[in-house]
Formats: C-alpha cells, sequence, structure tokens
C-alpha cells in the first residue's frame, strides 16, 4: 500500500520466476557481474519444489534434501553473488523493444536490456465444476500442506507421475488407505518411486480410472469413477482427493509476447533458450514438455543466463565499435 | 477486554482465545490457518505482517497453527492450509484458499469493510 509509483529502474538482466531454473540463471548472471533483479514471486516463490518433501534425485544430494531447503539455498548461492530478490509478482511485461518493461503487483515499474523467463508451471486442474467447489473442503493440491487433516480416513489420489505416487506415498504418514485413481493400467513414475508404491500396504490402485464427479456438500464425500476402457461408472467413498495430474506452463502473462506453442508452453530456437523476441530467452517448466525436472530445470536456467549473456555481449559490441554492427536494428535502437 | 482491532502487528490465537481474539473482537479479523510444515503458508505470512501495518486500527491480523489448535480448525472446517478466513461479528464472511498475492488479500479486506 506504501509503494508509490516512480521512475522506472534499470537493470542488465530481469529474471522472471524463482524455481531451480530462475535461481540458477541468477547464479550464472550474478556472478557474471550483471547483478540480476529476480522477480521472486509473492507466494509462488521458489517454485514447485517448495511444495515437495523429499527431493531424492538432485545430484549432490546423496541423503536426499527438503525441497523448500533447496530453494533457499539456491536463493542464498544466487544472493551471495549479487542478485536481488524481490518478493513480489510480475503483473506486466513489454518485451518487444531493445529496452524491456516488467511491472510488478506492488506497483513498481523496472526496464532491462534482457529478460530471463523462468515463470514454471502450475497445477492442472481435473477441469470438473466439483472440484473449484469443495477446493479446501477436501479436495487439495498440496499433500504436505494438507495430508494432517486427513489422519485415519481413506483419501485419493489422481494421477500416476512421479508426483502422484510421491504425494501417495508421503500421505500413508497420515491416511489410512490411499488409492491412486490414474487413467492407464500402469504407472509414468520412475520405477524405484512406483515400486515403493506397490510395495505399500496402504496404497491401492484404481486403474484405467477417471473422475467424472466429487461428491460432499460442505466435505468431500466420495467420486465418482469412469473406467476409461468399458466407461463403466462406480462410486468410491474417499474424504480427500489430492489433485496430481501434472502441470500447465504458467505464461498468461505472455500472450502476445513471445511466441507460444498450442498448448501455452514458450517456444525457444533449437536447442538455445532464446524466444522470438530479441533479448529474451526462457527456461524451466515454462519451456520444458518432456522432462521437467528440478536438474533439467536447473540445466536451462544455466543456459539461459548464458545466452542473455552473449545477447548482451552483442549489443554492447554493436554499440561500441562502428561497422562491426552485426544487428543494425539491436545498434539503432541502443 | 477486546478494543477497537488492529494490533499493527500478527497475533497468535488457538483455541481457547478465538473467541476472544476474533469472535468477539469488535471489527473485522482475517484470520490465517497455518502450519509451520505448510511451504506456501510462511510465504504468506510477510504480507499478513504488511496487512496487519496497513489496516492497524481497523482490520486485526490472527494466525491460527492448526497444529496446536486443531479443534478451531475442524470447527471451521478446514483441509488445506493455507486458508484466509475473514471474520465479521463472529461470523465468517469471506474465505480464500491457498496463498495469494497482496493485492487479493487488500481487495478482500477492503470488501468487507466497505460492507459489500
Amino acid at each position: 500500500m506504501s509503494e508509490s509509483t516512480t521512475l522506472p529502474s534499470h537493470r542488465t538482466i530481469i529474471i522472471v520466476g524463482s524455481g531451480p531454473a530462475g535461481y540458477t540463471a541468477a547464479i550464472y548472471a550474478a556472478r557474471a557481474g550483471l547483478a540480476p533483479l529476480v522477480v521472486a514471486g509473492s507466494v509462488t516463490a521458489g517454485g514447485a519444489l517448495m511444495n515437495t518433501t523429499e527431493v531424492e534425485n538432485f545430484p549432490g544430494f546423496p541423503d536426499g534434501i527438503q525441497g523448500p531447503e533447496l530453494m533457499e539455498s539456491m536463493q542464498k548461492q544466487a544472493e551471495r553473488f549479487g542478485a536481488e530478490v524481490i518478493w513480489d509478482d510480475v503483473t506486466s511485461l513489454s518485451l518487444s523493444g531493445a529496452i524491456k518493461t516488467v511491472v510488478t503487483g506492488g506497483g513498481a515499474t523496472y526496464t532491462a536490456d534482457a529478460v530471463i523467463l523462468a515463470t514454471g508451471s502450475a497445477y492442472r486442474e481435473l477441469g470438473i465444476d466439483d472440484e473449484k467447489r469443495l477446493s479446501g473442503r477436501g479436495v487439495s493440491w498440496c499433500a504436505t500442506c494438507d495430508g494432517f487433516f486427513f489422519r485415519g480416513q481413506e483419501i485419493l489420489v489422481v494421477g500416476g507421475g512421479d508426483s502422484a505416487v510421491e504425494e501417495a506415498t508421503f500421505l500413508t504418514r497420515f491416511a489410512s488407505k490411499v488409492t491412486i485413481v490414474h487413467r492407464r493400467d500402469q504407472l509414468r513414475a520412475s520405477k524405484i518411486m512406483a515400486d515403493r508404491a506397490l510395495n505399500d500396504p496402504k496404497i491401492a490402485f484404481a486403474w484405467n480410472s477417471e473422475i467424472v464427479a466429487i461428491h460432499g456438500d460442505q466435505k468431500v464425500t466420495g467420486v465418482t469413477l469412469r473406467d476409461t476402457q468399458s466407461g463403466a461408472v462406480r462410486d468410491l467413498p474417499a474424504t480427500g482427493v489430492f489433485v496430481a495430474i501434472g502441470h500447465v506452463p504458467r505464461t498468461e502473462l505472455l500472450v502476445g509476447q513471445v511466441d507460444l506453442d498450442p498448448e501455452g508452453y514458450i517456444l525457444v530456437e533449437g536447442r538455445s533458450t532464446r524466444t522470438n523476441i530479441p533479448g529474451v530467452v526462457a527456461c524451466g517448466d515454462a519451456v520444458d514438455h518432456t522432462y521437467r525436472q528440478a536438474i533439467t530445470a536447473a540445466g536451462s536456467g544455466c543456459a539461459a543466463a548464458l545466452d542473455a549473456q552473449h545477447y548482451l555481449a552483442e549489443l554492447s559490441d554493436a554499440a561500441g565499435v562502428d561497422g562491426r554492427t552485426a544487428d543494425p536494428e539491436v545498434a539503432a535502437a541502443r | 477486554m477486546t478494543e477497537a482491532p488492529g494490533d499493527g502487528t500478527v497475533i497468535e490465537a488457538g483455541d481457547s482465545t478465538f473467541r476472544t481474539l476474533v469472535l468477539d473482537a469488535r471489527g473485522p479479523v482475517l484470520v490465517h490457518f497455518s502450519a509451520a510444515w505448510c511451504a506456501p503458508c510462511r510465504l504468506v505470512e510477510p504480507v499478513l505482517a504488511e496487512l496487519a501495518v496497513a489496516y492497524h486500527g481497523r482490520v486485526r491480523v490472527v494466525r491460527v497453527d492448526v497444529d496446536a489448535h486443531p479443534t478451531t480448525a475442524a470447527v471451521y472446517g478446514v483441509t488445506s492450509i493455507p486458508t484466509l478466513s475473514v471474520f465479521s461479528s463472529g461470523e465468517v464472511v469471506r474465505t480464500v484458499v491457498g496463498a495469494r498475492p497482496k493485492p487479493e488479500l487488500v481487495a478482500l479486506v477492503e470488501d468487507v469493510l466497505a460492507g459489500r
């Protein structure tokens, strides 16, 4: 409430997002002396790993590490080298010109020569009416937050990937029984996690099943499942429904700014992180259809920082020496 | 004991103090159902601290630790945290589930203050 609109503050690089991709980009850009500004998000800071428990597959942590702890370490590492992290949300961007503009929810306006987009992803929703109606009434997207409320109860986890299986395994600490509802007849999760779930006496499976309705007035009481093969429907009682059916890229703000694919992922050039807009690179889950791991996000964040540095170097070459201009438009804009 | 609410800081309420601090308060109270293990709850805490300052004297901001005070959470049917509820005259008048950015919470509080 106290923020006032003042003259824009200029940075060499602004990084939008603060998951493994954003923070890795920040570490590299900071170590290059570029003092990046990281717009971390007010309540989404740290990204998807903030809602996980033990991360067992991030190299360098043989005993595993808690997701939030890993993200805090990445933040500190970026700050150590001069990245500035602000806990605010980007509410609009203007990326097309040589000078990019980023506006935050707090009312601040920043400009930059280069922008790294690491906006990540949001939970994919089931897309049925009951889901919103019963959100916070037994429908949840965060097992680590909400498992506590289902002590001794029978609950469902929807999905078949690593996230679903991790959540189901975690939820057995509280629930008397966890049923994994999956559209196929086998899990997509990595073998070690799938085996753990398949051998867990508290975990049951509803194979080839999708949820078509969630019952309950003030609280979830059960669901209707449809068999994806036969179309047959059946009811299953449950007091909790944890949705873990994957993610969708968080790119609504980028529509009309950079090229997106039909599913909303940011399009990049070949193996680079370059978008169709000079000086704008993208990394992490907002780009990645396929791998969506913390370590691949971190790797692409590194690539994004290096691609951005390369762009900035060309920009200063173009500005500094006549006749060596690779890109006349950039030179003119400068 | 409860004067005009709005303490300038987030205060802790629990099963034994909820009536005095929230239900019997004279103006709106924003209640954050929270727990130490909940990462999104921690993210919303600085926003609530700012609101407590901004609405000093007008809106009380309260945190309820659901782990230590499960009864209060159960009474209000809380099964997801963070849950943010605005109470007025002892009744829940607004509820949002999940961490929300500051402008959204400001709008929530302003709605209640304006009697909307």
